[in-house]
């Protein structure tokens, strides 16, 4: 790990490198964030607040809405859109409570029986003092965990930076989509730089090798479907991106309608089980 | 994320290794810099006998320690298939092919079954000197299929951590890997058959964030480095000097998230009367 590699003599991104392309288009200024989907996509949105034991961490918002006049709970990770309200939002990057309060709204919708939709768009989940002191570590865990039970219909979508764990901690899904232009990875490409080559700028290179757009993660059968965006990308055209979201979330909830609760928990169960199997063993 | 490797030359050469293999009779602790005889140092499982400092030990070792006699071990040939044909410094496979050469394991976990105090346990044990311990496809694999043989003969189940958390060579897979064995662990609570987590030094990242924080208890050793994100990349963010003690085993314990800080001399005594708890004996 400690060798610099000799692409490190490599330069800045070419601004013709597509994959580098895709990670700005994921962090894009312009592009919808998760309250504009939640405005847009759903109606009769009501956000409900707080983990019932800390705070209210505004940057996952969630609560009951509607789509196609059905009721169904929406939770999202929302990064802000001006510098006040990045502040305030914490640039989307959840604490403890954040991932407390949208799993105790996703098991009030299993409770009462409500299709859940999360939309997942973060650099991560906040790495600061007060985090690990209320066990962010441990708030993570413990969604994958209870995802993994929910008796109703669970569709995650990466609409922009799907960062780690902190974004796989609303992920657990029955359907995984993703925007055409957003990514999903282990680590980000700059964290991943600095690692191998001791040098964030070497970040596109980090991109290529990371395999984080949305094609290659359908290739490796990690996501279910690549929602398609906008020619030159979803803030080109926010409403063409809702229509295609609507779309792609309606067609996943009738896909899932006909199974029963202990279908969907076994749905669920199987797609992550047979998921990621990359090693080979000796017959 | 595995970054801490670079700060943290003992995941190249863990403090076991310099213990077990210098020349002489004796070492000097990491921790009180006093001169401790290795006999000394062996007897007492590798826990310094002047201060307590607990040195880092193999997987192997850590089995060795809690089981009665001989274990079975499982799925030993599962060898990553490099997904993304990824290439660092050196090229992933390349690596792997060392590493399974000096650990003589195929990747970073053993999966071990046998009996604690009499009891049949599956334990799974992470090896730090394997890629610094992380998970990627083999490990969601291996302790997955633990878990699901725990479920099928009602065993009781631990896992003893020492990892930099997900492999990020194998990538959004490596990711995957945290959701997989998680929603097994659901399929073992639903099943009542206990789980143990045992975090040594250090356990972050992605494995901290999934099995590591799951268990019907969570224990660790004294002094290990726990947490999400490692101590750097938070200096970074915050941009202020951490407190003393800050992501120790007893800064854990101290704010909630674990059950129990166990010297690693008490450790199998201690497993014993937990799993008496939960389960009655045959
Ligand atoms: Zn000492």
């Amino acid at each position: 790990m400690s060798t610099p590699d000799s692409a490190a003599s490599l330069t800045a991104p070419q601004p013709s490198d597509p994959i580098w392309q895709r990670v700005e288009l994921a962090r894009h200024p312009k592009r919808p964030l998760a309250l504009d989907y939640i405005e847009r996509v759903f109606t009769d949105f009501e956000e409900f607040h707080g983990d019932r034991a800390y705070a209210d961490d505004s940057a996952i918002v969630g609560g009951p809405a509607r789509f196609d006049n059905r009721p169904v709970m929406v939770i999202g990770q929302h990064k802000g859109r001006d510098t006040k309200q990045k502040l305030q939002r914490n640039f989307g990057m959840p604490k403890p409570e954040g991932y407390r309060k949208a799993l105790r709204l996703m098991k009030m919708a299993s409770k009462f029986g409500r299709p859940i939709v999360t939309l997942l768009d973060t650099p991560g989940a906040y790495p600061g003092i007060d985090a690990e002191e209320r066990g962010q570590a441990e708030a993570i865990a413990v969604n994958l965990r209870e995802m993994a039970r929910l008796e109703v219909p669970v569709i995650a979508i990466v609409i922009g930076e799907g960062g780690s764990g902190g974004a796989l901690a609303l992920g657990v899904a029955n359907r995984v989509y993703m925007l055409e232009n957003s990514i999903y990875s282990v680590i980000s490409p700059e964290s991943c730089a600095a690692i191998i080559w001791r040098d964030a700028g070497q970040k596109h290179l980090a991109a290529r090798a990371l395999r984080l757009t949305a094609r290659d993660l359908l290739g490796l059968g990690i996501i279910d479907k690549v929602i398609g965006e906008p020619e030159g990308g979803a803030h080109e055209d926010h409403e063409k991106t809702f229509e295609s979201m609507g779309a792609a979330v309606r067609a996943g909830l009738e896909e899932l309608a006909p199974l029963t609760r202990a279908q969907l928990v076994d749905d669920r169960y199987q797609k992550f089980r047979r998921m990621a199997g990359f090693f080979s063993e000796p017959q | 994320m595995s970054w801490w490797k670079r700060d943290k030359p003992s995941v190249q050469t863990p403090a076991a290794d310099r213990t077990v293999r210098t020349e002489g009779l004796w070492v000097k602790c990491d921790e009180c810099r006093q001169i401790i005889f290795k006999n000394d140092l062996e007897k007492n499982h590798q826990v310094c006998p002047k201060c307590g400092f607990h040195f880092k030990i193999e997987a192997r070792a850590r089995l060795e320690l809690l089981f009665d006699g001989p274990f079975e071990e499982f799925d030993k040939e599962l060898r990553s298939t490099d997904p993304l044909e990824f290439v660092d410094s050196k090229p992933y496979k390349a690596r792997l092919k060392q590493m399974q050469s000096s650990s003589g394991l195929s990747d970073a976990v053993i999966s071990a079954h046998g009996k604690l105090d009499g009891r049949d346990v599956n334990i799974c044990a992470l090896e730090l000197r394997f890629i610094g311990g992380s998970m990627g496809s083999v490990m969601g694999e291996k302790i997955t299929r633990a878990i699901e043989r725990s479920i099928a003969h009602r065993e009781p189940f631990i896992i003893i951590s020492a990892s930099g958390g997900a492999r990020m060579q194998e990538g959004a897979a490596s990711l995957m890997q945290m959701a997989k064995i998680s929603a097994a662990l659901m399929r073992l609570d639903e099943v009542h058959v206990p789980f143990i987590s045992l975090l040594t030094d250090p356990t972050t990242g992605g494995v901290t964030a999934s099995f590591a924080m799951l268990g019907d208890i969570n224990i660790a050793e004294p002094g290990a480095l726990i947490g999400f994100a490692g101590p750097r990349v938070i200096e970074q963010t915050i941009r202020q000097k951490l407190p003393d003690g800050f992501q120790t085993s007893e800064f854990l314990l101290k704010h909630g998230f674990l059950d129990a800080v166990v010297p690693r001399g008490e450790l199998k005594a201690f497993l014993s009367r937990s799993l008496d708890f939960f389960v009655d004996r045959a």
